[in-house]
């Protein structure tokens, strides 16, 4: 029995990518210089349903920060080198929105995946994606109804609304790649399980735009790659 | 004298005659020989014609009219599209387009091209659809099925009374359909430019909607969503019946139309009891 267990670990081991070509990683962080525009503050009071869910106003989330100058909400991911990859996962990526706001804000898939759309808030909202490469649509979503399923197929940064709270705005980035992240409150991201080869790595910040470097991997091997990103003052 | 006198009459006679046999216009300019059809070569004509001082030489809503315009003019780039029996987010189709030149789009500064042929108006239509690659790659959307309209009975316009209290019309359009809800102030279309909801209450007896003026147009108009405005659809949230019912209901917000919905609304003493939700 034990012969056997260990038969079937050997056989994954051998048919992994990662056994045959050594799997890289590339991470970092990503920081801003200068001083970012201060977050406006949110004001609810025309939907209490929502207000009510925070114990003190909100802001907008166009350039979050963290300490030490991090950056977060970026998506880090491969432009351009990543091994081939046909199909886009069967697990749906899901979107919330709960008092009034999106959750997460930027919310990241591949191309074809699945996306859900929910509506966890006593008030309707409308979503809509201002897609310009993909097909712009608007959906309303009234409270108790179930999940939107969506997805949308050309790699694209699509900003989302909702007309009714003009205050809710998010991202969505679709992706050609499944390697990416985005990073957390400490600026931080890992591209893990990549095969030797030569990639671009971009960054795309909502509000900064987008920078690219080259990096290239020869084997098990981490290589680190830092962004820094000027802030906009206004 | 007599030479003016020929040519007036000749002018006279060509006008009537034209104007009998509604044939359309041809549009005075030369058209293009590229790789476009004939009917597009006619359309482009037409377009140079009629079109382009608002949807400008590209096609892309800026003419040199469009800065004085409210709602701005149509991006044909885009291919976003208001008034569709398509699914949001889809292409129109042909019948969709059509119906827009003759009927124009209420409330903006799209008018009714009735003067135009049916001819003129499908060339048109072609021309239009060499603005983007949409058209190219893909196929208009599967129009919506429309159920036909049950009978109009104050249990339906209770009923939808009650669904536009569900899905919030109102946050938009005001409990009195008056466009002036919490949220209008607030309103932007796709490209950040602010836009009005409908005034239901506005216009007399031959008020129009958006896209065009019968229950079935009203019927098309939210349960497909008007595509590039915040009007969103509601087609995954109202069933078939259920919208037959707002749409009556919508009817006796235009308080000044003669309709079927207000007559219902006048013989149940003018007043139907639905709860409102606190604005």
């Amino acid at each position: 029995m034990r012969r056997k267990q260990v038969l079937v670990v050997l056989l994954a081991v051998m048919i992994s990518p990662a056994w045959l070509f050594g799997a890289g990683t590339v991470s970092g962080k990503v920081t801003y210089t200068g001083t970012p525009a201060k977050q406006k503050t949110i004001d609810m009071s025309k939907e209490p349903s929502c207000a009510k869910q925070h114990a003190a106003p909100i802001t907008t989330e166009t350039v979050v920060t963290g300490a030490n100058n991090a950056l977060e909400n970026v998506v880090v991911y491969i432009s351009a080198g990543a091994p081939d990859e046909s199909s886009a996962p069967s697990q749906a990526v899901t979107f919330t929105q709960k008092g009034c706001q999106y959750i997460p804000h930027v919310l990241a898939m591949r191309a074809g995946q699945e996306l859900k759309v929910v509506n966890d808030d006593q008030t309707a909202h409308n979503i809509h994606p201002l897609a310009k490469v993909n097909h712009e649509w608007n959906k309303s979503q009234p409270p108790g109804t179930p999940p939107l399923s969506e997805k949308f197929e050309k790699e694209e940064f699509i900003p989302v609304k909702c007309n009714v709270h003009p205050w809710m705005r998010g991202f969505f980035a679709v992706l050609k790649t499944s390697h990416y992240a985005i990073t957390a409150d400490n600026g931080s991201f890992s591209l893990p399980n990549l095969p030797p080869g030569k990639y671009t790595i971009t960054a795309w910040q909502e509000d900064y735009g987008t920078q690219a470097q080259d990096v290239t991997i020869s084997g098990s091997e981490t290589k680190t790659v830092d962004f820094s990103f000027k802030a906009k003052p206004y | 004298m007599r030479a003016v006198a020929s040519i007036f009459g000749i002018t006279i006679l060509g006008l009537s005659l034209a104007s009998a046999q509604n044939g359309g216009v041809s549009s005075g300019y030369p058209t293009p020989k590229g790789n476009f059809t004939n009917s597009q070569q006619r359309g482009h004509g037409l377009y140079l014609r009629y079109c382009v001082g608002c949807h400008g030489t590209y096609g892309d809503g800026n003419g040199e009219n469009a800065p004085y315009i409210d709602p701005k003019p149509r991006d044909f780039v885009t291919a976003t599209f208001k008034c569709r029996s398509t699914p949001t987010g889809t292409l129109p189709t042909d019948e969709d387009l059509i119906h827009v030149l003759k009927t124009g789009v209420e409330a903006s500064g799209m008018p009714s091209w009735l003067p135009l042929s049916d001819q003129n108006r499908a060339d048109l239509v072609a021309y239009i659809k060499t603005f983007s690659p949409r058209w190219q790659s893909e196929k208009a959307g599967e129009p919506i099925k429309v159920p036909a309209e049950p009978p109009v009975t104050k249990e339906s316009l209770v009923h939808g009374g009650e669904l536009y209290q569900k899905m919030e019309c109102w946050k938009c359009h005001g409990q009195q359909g008056r466009g002036d809800g919490p949220s209008a102030p607030t309103l932007t279309d796709s490209k950040d430019q602010p836009i009005r909801p409908y005034n239901f209450a506005d216009g007399g007896n031959d008020a129009h909607f958006k896209c065009g003026d019968s229950n079935q147009d009203l019927y098309k108009i939210f349960m497909t969503g008007v595509d590039g405005t915040p009007m969103p659809s509601f087609a995954d949230v109202i069933q078939p019946n259920d919208a037959w019912d707002l749409v009556h209901y919508l009817r006796t917000l235009q308080t000044h139309r003669r309709s079927k919905e207000n007559e219902v609304l006048k013989a149940a003493g003018g007043k139907i009891p639905v709860k409102t939700t606190a604005q």
